[in-house]
């Protein structure tokens, strides 16, 4: 059993248009050491599954079903109260905007502070000084002055860090990272990311790390999983995803994309059309509207049966009806039109 | 050299700080936009590139006069526009038109798309051969829109479809140049794509000039002629596209560039990453010298006391540095000339430099090697 395992997990939010299927039937696993990056546009379901799994969603407004079991407990079957003393012990989170995820009212000794305090028996000085630690751990100069300043007094990079060392204080061994780089700059990305992978190295914590952002993925993950309209389409080892990808939505990413490593003259492939509505989405499989190869399988099943994600290699999941040589084929075509381009 | 359609010297947008009180008095300025020189020819894309902060929309609003400079020159098509009034701007708008970044507060909710996209020709008084109606549903249909969906309101589209109506917007009066600020950064991966092809059908068949302002090296790459970077209010660096991205020559713009994540997992960690210590200084009070000098991992004492100025090292690429990087750090990931890419793209006739790139690429030599001597 891996330290993370989440079994088919189904999140759905009632709404007055009707129900929301955000999370349909996602299972993966997570090993301590090791980095998940889950990839999909907005409102593909990756960030309420990393929600799901911290317990995050009020279980009153949302139908939540599956299992997440993290160390041999299932968090879906926990009270609320005890899955709260895991949360930023055992597992932590990073959120995206670290200046509304931070109280704005408070200086960051006292939030810091607080989080050390929940779950460890120390005094407030022998927390501060934890948390002064892990400041200077962060990356964050004179953190025995910085401690003090309230969240405004901080740049958007050092907010991050800030955001990081709170969820690091407890030593978590899963930690959740939501676009934590989307709202900086690339050079600011650059170092946080640095500092995420220098975390996963000395502390082999589990990580997920939720990103729309196929370049950062590349950088960071062990393991990919794609999302699209709350369903995993495609699960692979990221050597595996970007040499050999199978599902059209996957390659449909990689061909739409501008890269630095790319030929700026040859015109971007975009998929066509717009992701669905959650609430009305196609029958069949989700993205075959858009699927530029659904013409190739017979009787049209593409827009009836949902494809099942099955095994297409080694690690390898796909969720696709086109038979296993043709996704190969169309996969070694488009990455050599891509690669005919790249310098 | 054919006058260039937009050129911008020396111009200045300083936005004074206020204290509190009664009286209110000016204690500084935010000096967000202190001197940027540049030029756009006609059916040309600049990239105007930066961090958050580093002045880049400021400059795109001033230009398009949205706010009145501190200093400097804007003209546009041969008019000097930098001191017009309000009033006086009006019929200069046809030439020049914005694109905004986000495609939810562009759009007023309350008006259908027919009236959004019809609003230019009103204000206008313009009357375009067959009614504004019918201009308008071609205009939608240009930009991938449906033209039934005209008395549909902005919330029914999604975000880049909306982005298509802002797009449709600044067509209507057929205009010269059109400023893109951040045109795709709010839009999902699989739709950016959508709308940078489109940007760039539209420029070709309507001989567009777009100044292209974007924090996305990427994008920028995707879709620019030239390129110039900025950094505290400052132009650091200009060259054509390919100049910049495989011999920059400004310490900035190897560090920004090596930056940018690339998804190819085997390039990870590969590659010669700059990491810039500390945070961007504030505009408020910049650092003496030169802005980035605090940053800069070459800096030395004269760049903390002399600013230095945008110099022309070869035709069409110009560098703010004392002591510019003419060798290869390995921060870019395309370092020579690739046989295939000798040519320069002819779809900027008009770029001055691109002979100048040609030769240097078509020389066969390492092009930083050239710019050596």
């Amino acid at each position: 059993m891996s330290f993370l395992e989440v079994s088919n997990l189904q999140v759905s939010f009632p709404t007055e248009d009707g129900i929301v299927h955000a999370v349909d039937g996602v299972s993966f696993s997570v090993e301590r050491g090791k980095v998940l990056a889950v990839v999909g546009e907005s409102g593909s379901g990756k960030s309420v599954t990393s929600q799901a799994v911290m317990g995050l969603l009020n279980r009153k407004a949302t139908k939540i079903s599956g299992s997440v079991v993290l160390d041999g407990q299932d968090l879906l079957a926990m009270d609320d109260k005890d899955v709260r003393k895991l949360r930023g012990g055992k597992m932590a989170m990073i959120f995206q905007d670290p200046l509304s995820s931070l109280h704005p009212y408070y200086r960051i000794s006292k939030q810091l502070v607080e989080a050390v305090r929940v779950h460890q028996n120390v005094s407030t000085s022998d927390a501060r000084k934890q948390a002064i630690a892990m400041l200077d751990q962060v990356g964050i100069p004179a953190p025995e002055r910085r401690i003090d300043d309230y969240p405004h007094q901080l740049s958007g990079g050092m907010r991050q860090r800030v955001m990081i060392a709170m969820a690091l204080l407890n030593n978590p061994s899963l930690l959740i990272a939501d676009e934590p780089t989307t709202a900086l700059d690339v050079t600011v990305q650059a170092q946080i990311i640095e500092l995420i992978q220098h975390i996963q190295q000395v502390s082999d914590a589990a990580i997920i790390f939720i990103t729309h952002d196929l370049g950062v993925v590349a950088e960071i993950a062990h393991d990919v999983l794609v999302m699209y309209a709350g369903r995993i389409v495609e699960y692979a080892p990221v050597e595996t995803l970007y040499g050999q990808p199978q599902m059209p939505y996957t390659l449909g990413l990689m061909a739409s994309i501008p890269r630095l490593d790319r030929d700026p003259d040859v015109r971007l492939d975009p998929i066509p059309g717009n992701p669905p509505s959650l609430i009305n989405l196609p029958s069949g499989c989700s993205f075959n509207p858009r699927c530029t190869f659904s013409d190739q399988v017979l009787d049209g099943r593409c827009s009836v049966d949902l494809p099942d994600l099955l095994p297409a290699g080694e690690g390898h999941l796909v969720r696709c009806h086109l038979p296993i040589d043709t996704r190969k084929a169309i996969s070694v075509q488009t990455l050599a039109a891509l690669n005919g381009s790249v310098l | 050299m054919t006058t260039p359609l937009l050129q911008v010297e020396d111009l200045k947008m300083h936005f004074p700080v206020k204290s509190r009180g009664l009286f209110r008095r000016v204690v500084g300025q935010v000096r967000a936009v202190d001197g940027i020189t540049l030029h756009i020819n006609s059916g040309e894309t600049l990239g105007l590139v930066g961090e958050s902060g580093c002045g880049k929309s400021t400059a795109g609003r001033s230009i398009m006069r949205l706010l009145s400079p501190t200093g400097g020159k804007v003209i546009l098509d041969g008019v000097d526009i930098t001191n017009l009034s309000r009033r006086e701007m009006v019929p200069h708008r046809r030439t020049a038109q914005m694109i905004f970044q986000d495609p939810y507060s562009a759009l007023n909710p309350r008006h259908t798309v027919g009236s959004i996209i019809g609003a230019p020709f009103i204000v206008q008084k313009v009357k375009p051969v067959g009614g504004v109606r019918k201009e308008v549903q071609e205009l939608m249909a240009r930009v991938g829109l449906n033209p039934e969906h005209y008395n549909r309101y902005p919330n029914e589209f999604s975000g880049g479809q909306r982005q298509r109506i802002g797009i449709a917007r600044a067509l209507a009066l057929k205009p010269k140049l059109i400023v893109c600020d951040e045109p795709v950064s709010a839009l999902d991966v699989s739709i950016q794509a959508q709308v940078i092809n489109l940007l760039q059908d539209l420029q070709q068949d309507f001989g567009l000039a777009y100044l292209f302002v974007a924090h996305d090296l990427s994008v920028v790459r995707q879709i620019s002629h030239r390129i110039s970077v900025m950094y505290l209010g400052h132009i650091m660096e200009t060259a054509s596209r390919d100049v910049l991205y495989s011999a920059p020559q400004h310490p900035y713009t190897h560090a920004l560039m090596s930056a940018v994540p690339v998804p190819n997992p085997q390039l990870a960690g590969k590659r010669e990453r700059i990491m810039l210590q500390g945070d961007l200084p504030s505009p408020i009070n910049p650092p003496k010298g030169c802005v980035f000098n605090t940053r800069c991992f070459a800096a030395q004492e004269r760049c903390r006391v002399e600013v230095p100025e945008l110099i022309e090292v070869t035709p069409g690429h110009q560098v703010a540095c004392h002591f510019p990087i003419t060798e290869s750090l390995g921060t870019t990931l395309i370092t020579g000339p690739d046989p295939g890419l000798t040519e320069q793209p002819d779809n900027a006739p008009d770029s001055p430099n691109a002979a100048a790139t040609n030769a240097v690429f078509e020389a066969g030599a390492e092009p930083w090697a050239q710019r050596q001597s």
